[in-house]
């Protein structure tokens, strides 16, 4: 009897927490008739804010992986004292609340910031621009692709990278033939993520780069100021970011997917059939 | 002949400081146990560990010298190295496994180690032995001027081992570059090394022709190695230039060495011959004891008998029709024995 209470209990549970996290995204969908949806995104506004997060989401991402990948290498293959400062240090952002970031990134970088007169008298300055809108997404997205990084390059058996280096490949060669192609699918997975997480950036955004369309409003930041002004735009633009968030989300799993068979023989399925 | 050589290589590990200073014609087998350094000095000539001092030479280049700062990156060490678990490339096919090494063409190695049927394949597919066939046609397609094999049995099964090292064999044979190869197993170096050095805790305990250290082993470690049996025990008398050892059960066997205090002798399981009467012959050394164990070695058993190991063909067995517990004689001649002080510590 008792274990039936607490099978049932448990049931209702899980029913009330499913039915919490997806009852809002299913009333993005059902507000309004879809036609409608997709007559509110072709507000002006929504475009603006659509080519601002596009925009600056991609900047920042390429400039991710471009400073992250190397860092990612170097912490994931060299012991050296203050590594587990390092790690932290890059983990650090996760846990921070966006608004501290955002307040953090004015105090660093703002006019009257510890870096502010050393912009101002080069010349520019960069809060409230879309540089600003780029470093706040890079900085709150940039740990979960570095940490996802450092976990595929330590996956990589070293002892692969010792054999490349002894049949004459240079650590170049090395990295570009052997580590990435073994990496790749976690590489691709902490894209997918830092992505999805730079795309919703909003805490930060706003306080270091405002909310100025066509500038600096990204999506949600759209949202929060079409709530006020239209708020079936709000929820239509809404609606469109769960259907990306959902793409990001099955590309991952498949990602992740590839990864674990990767290690088995499977591979081939997924992996083109010649790699040069 | 190209030749390899290590002058007073140090590598301090975390036990123990690595010193080597070897110098490679053919082949050279290091054994010893695990932990002994034996891979580090193979990752130590490829580069892929740097000493602290010492010079490292190949064919007359000069590939690191600590004292003249020279030291030639890993890919530019013109070595083929057989890693112990292969280390193929999972994402790229046996071809382009092959082909990485980007000096000839891949075919001829394909055909050359008859590994044109798995071309395409990817090394997940393969068995050990044709990973292991790969892996040697891929440190060859280098074009190396020293081999070096970590461990090349370890990784496989006892039925491939066996064609597998006879296929080494042949291909060491025709090879004209210095091979330096590590095992924990002497018969492996005895198979397929000229000369074989035995490594303990960093140091070169003793190198030489298999028979050398068979006949005489410099310490019992080097005895225990190539396989003999050590018989710990005091010596109580001598008579006749031959001496008493009583050993620590209690029996006592004689030895025409000379021998003082406490000692280790060394006796090969194959001069040890075995009866289920008392043998009437020249053998001044019999135990009388049962049959601990039967262990197969291919053709031969391995029995333990009392103290002692003996060594003898399965016709043999069958022939006496020896089975555990059975109370057999194992006896040896007092000159097959070596003498061995026990100061020299044995681990």
């Amino acid at each position: 009897m008792k274990r039936l209470l607490l099978a049932v209990g448990a049931g209702i549970a899980a029913f009330v927490a499913l039915a919490f996290l997806v009852l809002p995204i299913v009333a993005l969908f059902v507000h309004t008739s879809p036609g409608r949806l997709i007559d509110q995104l072709s507000d002006p506004a929504v475009k603006d804010a659509f080519l601002v997060s596009l925009r600056t989401s991609l900047i920042a991402q390429a400039l991710i992986v471009l400073v992250g990948t190397p860092t990612a290498y170097l912490i994931a293959t060299r012991r050296f004292p203050g590594r587990t400062l390092a790690i932290t240090l890059v983990e650090l952002p996760l846990v921070l609340p966006p608004a501290v970031a955002g307040i953090g990134l004015l105090a660093a970088f703002g006019r009257a910031g510890l870096l502010g007169s050393t912009f101002d008298a080069l010349g520019f300055s960069i809060p409230f621009t879309q540089a600003a809108v780029v470093m706040a997404v890079a900085f709150v997205a940039s740990p979960l692709y570095i940490r996802q990084a450092i976990a595929s390059f330590e996956g990589v058996n070293p002892d692969l990278v010792s054999a490349s280096r002894t049949l004459g490949a240079g650590p170049a060669r090395t990295f570009l033939r052997v580590v990435l192609p073994l990496a790749r699918a976690g590489l691709a997975a902490g894209i997918a993520l830092s992505f999805a997480r730079g795309i919703g950036e909003f805490g930060a955004t706003i306080m270091f780069a405002g909310s100025l369309q066509g500038v600096t409003q990204t999506l949600p930041l759209a949202i929060y100021a079409e709530f006020a002004r239209n708020f079936d735009t709000a929820v239509a633009i809404g609606a469109a970011l769960v259907l990306f968030s959902l793409v990001l989300l099955l590309a991952l799993r498949l990602l992740l997917s590839w990864q674990i068979s990767f290690s088995t023989r499977s591979w081939f399925r997924f992996g083109p059939s010649t790699s040069g | 002949m190209a030749d390899l050589l290590l002058d007073e290589i140090l590598v301090p590990l975390r036990a123990f400081d690595l010193r080597l200073t070897l110098e490679v014609d053919r082949t050279v087998a290091l054994v010893g146990p695990s932990g002994a350094g034996k891979t580090t000095i193979l990752r130590t000539i490829a580069g892929l560990v740097r000493p602290q001092a010492g010079q490292i030479a190949v064919a007359g280049q000069t590939w690191f010298d600590a004292a003249h700062r020279v030291d030639l990156p890993v890919d530019e060490r013109a070595v083929g190295f057989l890693f112990q678990d292969y280390a193929l490339f999972p994402h790229l096919t046996v071809r382009q496994n092959i082909e990485f090494a980007r000096r000839h063409k891949a075919d001829d190695y394909l055909e050359r180690f008859r590994i044109e049927s798995l071309a395409g394949a990817r090394p997940s597919e393969l068995s050990g032995g044709e990973r292991q066939r790969v892996a040697l046609a891929r440190a060859l397609a280098r074009d190396p001027k020293v081999l070096l094999l970590d461990e090349p049995l370890a990784a496989l099964d006892s039925r491939t081992k066996a064609t597998v090292r006879g296929e080494l064999q042949e291909l060491l044979a025709d090879l004209d570059i210095p091979t330096l190869f590590v095992t924990h197993d002497f018969e492996d170096a005895a198979a397929l090394a000229g000369r074989v050095g035995v490594l303990v805790d960093g140091q070169l305990r003793q190198i030489g022709t298999t028979q050398e250290l068979v006949s005489r082993p410099a310490d019992p470690f080097v005895a225990s190695f190539t396989g003999a049996n050590l018989l710990r025990g005091t010596v109580t008398g001598a008579s006749n230039g031959i001496a008493r050892v009583r050993l620590e059960d209690g029996t006592v066997i004689s030895t025409v060495e000379p021998a003082e205090g406490d000692v280790v002798v060394a006796v090969y399981p194959w001069d040890v011959i075995v009866g289920i009467e008392p043998p009437h012959d020249s053998a001044l050394n019999v135990i009388r004891a049962p049959i601990r164990t039967i262990t197969e070695l291919g053709n031969r058993v391995r029995l333990g008998v009392g103290p002692i190991s003996a060594e003898i063909t399965s016709e043999s067995l069958r022939r006496l029709g020896l089975a555990a517990g059975q109370v057999v004689y194992a006896s040896f001649k007092a000159t097959g024995t070596r003498v061995l002080s026990r100061a020299e510590a044995a681990p």
